[in-house]
């Protein structure tokens, strides 16, 4: 009869990593989860059960804002999903074409804005586009087209569009980079086999190259989702933890920034903070499962 | 016998390094005040230091915006400064409350402080005092001298003065009216509602009945301010929507502005801007002759961690930091923020000698939201902030802002329910 043996060096090379991710990512998570089933009331903290949570969805004060806050980080994503990646997709394709030159300089040009701090994205976009120092109003100036100038980021039903276009503009190098990356590893035989059924230009790409990077598509929409159900910074960076105008641009990360830690004479609430993170990370959990088991395990794969 | 020698030689430099440190204590100082680091390097704590040998006092100041945050994660860690600088009202009393600030009601240099001054940290009861007031801030109007002499306008006194200057400005083009934007939000809430609000609900008088519920927010006086806010938009630069507040203080420092809706604490900042002269004048009253009120609002105060390791010493900075001595150094080195102390300080700066000067002529009172007011959810000052904004841009009357705060308020606040 034969012993198993524990494989003890398993053990010794998981421990490091084991242990860094539960003390810096598991516990904090599951004690921000616990730290929203309580409440501070006269100096002590309470057990109140889902009570946050019943406030967070149902009492008007709390719900308007959230209800504004998750339908403005919807339409955050939107913007992301249809300008973002279409347009990595589209830069991705044209960089990949062989005759194309200068490639490397355009592809680390599109690129430099992602390795940017938010802040100074934030902070030169504001510059761009204020309507006494910016370039933007007189770049339209010149081109006839001053009456299209507004100040978007003070107005209400712009500035949301404008921040996410700015964030866009500062990422579309992440789907760009995925896509060619993917682009590239597709095998020349197949392209050539095309071309000799006669499929060529835009009818390989269509035909040929786009089902061949569908998953990396899909990684990228996962990867857009939890990006902006989690962004915070630039909306901070350029409009401060109110989101203003009038909560317009007030997203699940600055409502839950606000409510934390407090803002001006707002006293921070922990628990209620708590609860915002926690509504956060349910939202998150079930985008990305969907995406997991509705349609990564539904995407066709070709073997290459 | 060698290792013991080595022990008893690394016990006595231990013990030795020990009565060093019990010598010269250090107090640190929690502060949101970054942009006066050089003030307290440079005037305030060598003249402390000098007259208390053995303490040193170190200013480590964060970004304002980060403070009370910062603050509060530090004092539950325990790793807060000793002294603490006080925010006024409920995110100090609600220090004083969790036991982060010690009680100070029985200081000695608390004596130095009139009521009103001592209110912004106070209980409700006015039992406990748990920060020593520093310093008030005064709001208004600057103007661009200048500008004025060029246009041939005169200070105006009256609300309708006030809009005739605007008009003449605006007609003659080359200065922008009012230097305001409402990106930020809170320049329209402070020194716009906050600024001019006080004249029509008599300061103090409507103040106190807010609060005891006997006014609402609904009410002409509070509803009204809005209205006037709501004519300052034709006078703001083209594209005020997403004018920082940044951009406002460059729009007059460098000249492009003839009128800037201000709080005091800029009058240091502008003086090593702007190259004209400037002047200021307090808001204009209804009809001549009416009784002004102004805002000279209660803005920071020192207290101490409950928590220090040196009571004794912290103690010693606070009562100096009540005396007339600090405020007459602090007065003059900050212009613009104005010691609360009985005992008059004489200011050298002229246009901090004006600000100073209402509080003679006028009636005082504070922000209307900030004492007690803005303790629930929604919070009444954030709310109000928005409430201003609309205004300007006209995306809401003054009858509905009045009636949505409130709603609001009474919400929450039993008084009004």
């Amino acid at each position: 009869m034969q012993i198993r043996r524990v494989r003890w060096h398993i053990v010794v090379f998981l421990a490091p990593a084991v242990l860094v991710y539960t003390t810096v990512m598991i516990f904090p998570l599951f004690n921000t989860l616990r730290l929203a089933l309580y409440s501070r009331i006269e100096q002590e903290r309470v057990f109140v059960g889902l009570d946050n949570f019943r406030r967070l969805f149902l009492d008007p004060v709390w719900a308007d804002q959230f209800w504004n806050a998750l339908g403005n980080n919807f339409w955050f994503f939107l913007i992301h999903m249809v300008v973002q990646n279409p347009i990595g997709i589209a830069l991705a394709a044209l960089l990949s074409h062989p005759r194309l030159r200068f490639a490397a300089l355009y592809r680390s040009a599109i690129f430099i804005p992602t390795i940017l701090s938010f802040v100074i994205v934030g902070f030169a976009w504001k510059l761009i586009l204020s309507p006494i120092w910016g370039i933007a109003p007189s770049m339209l100036d010149a081109v006839g087209l001053r009456a299209l100038f507004a100040p978007w980021l003070g107005k209400e039903e712009y500035a949301l569009t404008t921040l996410a276009l700015i964030s866009v503009w500062q990422f579309v190098g992440i789907p760009m980079m995925l896509i060619y990356a993917a682009l590239l590893s597709i095998p020349e035989e197949i392209l050539e086999a095309g071309e000799v059924d006669g499929i060529t230009g835009l009818a390989a790409f269509w035909k040929i190259k786009l089902p061949l990077i569908l998953p990396s598509i899909g990684i990228i929409s996962i990867l857009t989702f939890v990006g902006n159900f989690n962004a915070f910074d630039l909306i901070y960076a350029a409009q401060g933890a109110l989101a203003g105008p009038d909560f317009s641009t007030d997203i699940l990360g600055t409502f839950m920034y606000r409510t934390f830690f407090g803002f001006q004479l707002q006293l921070g609430d922990p628990h209620m903070g708590s609860a915002i993170a926690g509504a956060m990370f349910a939202i998150i959990l079930v985008g990305v499962c969907f995406y997991l088991f509705g349609i990564q395990t539904r995407m066709r794969r070709y073997q290459l | 016998m060698t290792t013991k020698t080595l022990k008893l030689a690394l016990l006595g430099t231990a013990l030795a390094a020990g009565a060093v440190q019990a010598q010269d204590v250090t107090l640190t100082i929690e502060s949101w005040r970054n942009d006066d680091l050089t003030l307290w390097q440079d005037q305030i704590i060598p003249a402390f230091e000098a007259e208390h040998p053995g303490i040193k006092v170190s200013f480590t100041p964060s970004a304002p915006t980060e403070y009370n945050a910062a603050l509060n994660s530090k004092l539950e860690a325990g790793s807060a400064g000793d002294l603490i600088t006080c925010r006024p009202f409920d995110a100090s009393l609600a220090l004083y409350e969790a036991g982060h600030l010690a009680d100070l009601s029985d200081m000695e240099a608390m004596g130095n402080f009139s009521d009103v001054a001592k209110s912004a940290w106070q209980t409700d009861d006015g039992a406990a005092t748990f920060c020593v007031p520093m310093a008030s801030v005064i709001h208004g109007f600057i103007y661009n001298k200048d500008a004025f002499a060029e246009l041939g306008l005169d200070v105006p006194q009256t609300e309708d003065d006030f809009f005739a200057v605007l008009d003449a400005i605006k007609e003659d083009g080359l200065y922008i009216p009012l230097a305001m934007g409402t990106n930020d939000q809170w320049e329209a809430a402070t020194m716009g509602y906050n600024n001019i609000g006080p004249n029509y609900w008599k300061g103090e008088e409507g103040r106190r009945a807010l609060i005891a519920g006997e006014q609402k927010l609904t009410d002409a006086q509070w509803v009204a301010p809005y209205a006037t806010l709501a004519r300052w938009a034709d006078y703001m630069g083209l594209g005020y929507e997403a004018q920082t507040y940044p951009d406002s203080q460059n729009l007059f420092t460098l000249g492009r502005a003839a009128i800037y809706p201000a709080g005091s604490w800029e009058i240091s900042g502008f003086n090593a801007l702007a190259e004209f002269e400037m002047g200021a004048f307090k808001p204009p009253v209804q009809a001549a002759g009416d009784t002004c009120y102004i805002s000279d609002h209660t803005d920071i105060g020192i207290g101490m961690n409950a928590a220090t390791a040196h009571p004794e010493a912290a103690k010693a900075f606070l009562a100096w930091v009540g005396s007339p001595e600090f405020a007459t150094i602090f007065g003059n080195a900050l212009p613009g923020f104005f010691p609360l102390s009985n005992t008059p300080v004489e200011l050298d700066d002229p246009l901090a000698k004006e600000f100073a000067s209402w509080r003679g002529e006028c009636e005082s009172t504070i922000r209307s939201t900030y004492q007690i007011l803005s303790r629930g959810t929604p919070n009444l000052e954030n709310e109000t902030w928005g409430a201003s904004v609309a205004a300007i841009k006209g995306t809401a009357t003054p009858e509905e802002l009045g009636a949505r705060l409130q709603d609001g308020l009474a919400s929450w606040y039993a008084p009004h329910q």
